[in-house]
């Protein structure tokens, strides 16, 4: 293998799709400068290889990865998948070429800036998740929880348990702007579907009434004397606000006659 | 009077009261019900104070009997009074917690009519929301100090989390401040919970669905500031506490001042922060580092340093036990090295497996090496370039804020060194910062 192929792949941007990069560059002997998703420009002189998603070649990478890397590192590769670690794709074959090579004391490997990007990127997207199991705020509307978040990680299915545990006599919808898709719950089922665009109605008179409740619970509890911006701002990042209702303020209810428009 | 005002007096009242958190336990709805918990915690949102609200914290009446000086519900307060009925809050919380607002419910009460009568209103509150609404999510409950064993055993049943707030750090400032309370109708509760909860987990050994008595521990506040209580006596309570009580936590509350009381600091006296800051860092250090009460502080030093942490404080006095051998020295040894914390005393340990570390790999696996360079070895060697200059070092020692401190406290006098031994006179120093600043020599 020649460290410097001149190939870019390209994939169809599924988990599997990038285990058949790996299966590839393996047999092809061969390291990509570029592993692309199916919506990437083309950049590279040379055009790129089209990698066809295998279910035989995926399904030998993925047996192997406990087996060769140990469930520690498995589990790492398997979680970066969902961050927003940029040429993520890269770095999970740099990762895994290393893990076939070393085993599972890679980990151990203090340092390495492969494993530490990997560390960091799937740190990210855990605390993002945890952040978010406190900071998303339901509307109640026809009796269904939704929201709206739009965070830099796909971390839709890290949600899934959380409000299954907590709600699990209620409908409800969340809705990842950034990503376009949805984790939608039924009782006593979950589901993650492609979503292009929702949008939540206005308030109704209730849920108007509790939006206002919380901002005024909100407002009271501020100690004005301990007042302290950056230290709200530190531990709840600003480009959170923009889906909390104790920011939106938005209880104003549309018709002065309020009424449930039933479809 | 409509819940929009009841809410606003209601939580307006509870405010002062420091704790927030809803850790401890972990538990998921049954079929049928609402509401989950994580043992590690959940912040739902961050006041303007930069304070966590993970509860809806409430009163369920602001009403009291009681005349603790410094309360803004005592009886002689002349202020707003309301009371929510259990069945509205048991209502409101529900409709919180549905949308996502909070992890639970917090409740404290005013003394209204008797402790009894009050520790029986919200026990109806919490019984509706446990047994009627079956809700899971997380309650902390205040136990009311006075009130019957068998009412504060049925709120434990119902409540993840009990607290008994001890308020001030003296017997004697409690006999000043709060004469309706005793030292001794504060901790007979604490001790009776304690006891529950004890015989709670041993019979869950035998029986599984044995019924759980608070199972996420109880805790206790302290108010910091009304009272004269130097820090060394607080942080020794703290420890006793722990000990004798197993609380899981203890928490600081920097006194507000909320009405004018010659028994009471005066009305524009700015909250004393920074105390707090440094008491909630010395009880991490009894909590998780291994120290005790008596090594942070003594009598020959009651205070902690305004501008050094306590466990700079401390390395600065033990000198002697360092610089240590990153790759030789023990776990409990790594954990009291200024800049290392569990996290990176762990990295240490299990990186240094693989490899002796070198100072690169230190700071390769995360350590910061801003304080800790000064306390350690690396194969033997100091950290490359170190400047061995009082300044540069001192520096080190202090996070950005404490740097901020000291210099505008410097530029008021021609040279404030710490190590000259001479206490300076400083007349523009917050009160705090004047009291202990020799410290740590």
């Amino acid at each position: 293998m020649s460290a410097h192929d001149l190939v870019t792949y390209r994939y169809d941007g599924s988990w599997e799709g990038l285990l058949c990069c790996v299966f590839e560059s393996y047999t092809a002997h061969e390291l990509p400068e570029a592993i692309l998703g199916p919506e990437a420009p083309e950049t590279s002189l040379f055009g790129s290889k089209t990698i066809v998603t295998d279910a035989g070649h995926a399904a030998r990478v993925e047996v192997s990865l406990p087996q060769k890397l140990g469930h520690e590192a498995a589990e790492l590769v398997r979680l970066t998948f969902f961050t927003c670690l940029p040429e993520k794709e890269l770095w999970m074959l740099r990762f895994l070429r290393l893990g076939y090579q070393y085993g599972p004391q890679l980990l151990q490997f203090a340092g390495n800036d492969t494993v530490y990007r990997l560390q960091k990127a799937v740190q990210h997207l855990l605390s993002e998740a945890h952040l978010l199991k406190g900071f998303i705020r339901f509307s109640v509307q026809n009796n269904v929880l939704v929201t709206t978040i739009g965070p830099k990680n796909c971390v839709l299915p890290f949600l899934a348990g959380h409000f299954k545990a907590r709600f699990p006599e209620e409908h409800w919808l969340i809705y990842d702007a950034a990503h376009h898709m949805a984790l939608a719950y039924r009782p006593y089922e979950t589901a993650i579907l492609p979503l292009e665009s929702f949008s939540a109605a206005p308030p109704d008179a209730e849920e108007a009434k509790f939006r206002a409740l919380w901002c005024q619970f909100y407002d009271t509890i501020e100690i004005r004397s301990r007042h302290n911006e950056r230290c709200r701002m530190t531990l709840m990042p600003k480009r959170y606000w923009k889906y909390m209702t104790e920011f939106t303020r938005d209880f104003a209810v549309p018709d002065a006659n309020p009424q449930l428009t039933v479809t | 009077m409509d819940i929009m005002e009841k809410l606003r007096i209601l939580s307006d009242a509870a405010k002062y009261d420091a704790a927030c958190t809803s850790s401890g336990v972990d538990k998921r709805a049954g079929r049928g019900g609402m509401g989950s918990a994580m043992a590690a915690g959940c912040c739902h949102s961050f006041a303007a104070d930069g304070r966590c609200i993970s509860l809806l914290k409430v009163l369920l009446t602001n009403v009291c009997i009681f005349d603790c000086a410094y309360c803004v519900n005592r009886c002689s307060h002349d202020t707003e009074r309301a009371a929510f009925t259990p069945r509205e809050l048991a209502d409101l919380t529900m409709q919180f917690y549905r949308r996502n607002y909070i992890e639970g419910l917090f409740l404290s009460s005013g003394v209204a009519g008797s402790p009894d009568v009050t520790c029986e209103r919200m026990i109806e509150t919490l019984r509706i929301l446990r047994e009627e609404y079956r809700f899971t999510g997380y309650i902390h409950a205040k136990a009311i100090p006075g009130a019957d064993q068998a009412l504060i055993a049925r709120l434990g049943m119902l409540a993840d989390r009990m607290s008994v707030n001890i308020e001030l750090p003296s017997a004697a400032s409690l006999a000043k401040l709060a004469p309706d309370k005793t030292k001794r109708a504060i901790l007979a509760p604490m001790g009776y919970i304690q006891q529950r909860i004890a015989e709670s987990s041993h019979d869950l050994v035998r029986y599984r669905h044995a019924p759980h008595f608070a199972p996420a521990g109880q805790s206790t506040q302290m108010i910091i500031g009304a009272s004269p209580e130097p820090d060394y006596q607080i942080l020794q309570l703290s420890e006793g506490l722990y000990r004798r009580y197993g609380l899981k936590r203890v928490f600081f509350s920097a006194y507000v001042p909320v009405t004018a009381n010659p028994l009471l600091p005066a009305v524009d006296t700015p909250p004393p922060l920074w105390r707090e800051h440094r008491l909630y860092q010395a009880d991490w250090l009894l909590r998780f580092y291994g120290f005790s009460a008596q090594e942070l502080l003594d009598e020959a030093h009651p205070d902690f340093h305004p501008y050094v942490d306590p466990k700079c404080s401390w390395a600065l006095r033990n000198a002697a036990s360092f610089p240590l051998e990153v790759n030789r020295a023990a776990y409990e040894e790594l954990l009291r090295v200024p800049g290392i914390g569990v996290k990176s005393a762990i990295r240490i340990v299990r990186a240094r497996r693989a490899a002796a570390l070198t100072w690169d790999a230190l700071a390769r696996i995360g350590v910061v090496l801003k304080r800790a360079r000064y306390f350690l070895l690396c194969r033997g060697r100091r950290y490359p370039g170190l400047v061995n200059d009082r300044d540069a070092f001192l520096l080190a020692m202090m996070s950005p804020q404490e740097q901020h401190l000291y210099r505008s406290q410097e530029s008021g006098m021609r040279q404030l060194s710490l190590f000259d031994g001479n206490e300076p006179h400083l007349t523009a120093l917050q009160r705090e910062a004047i009291r202990c600043l020799p410290m740590i020599l």
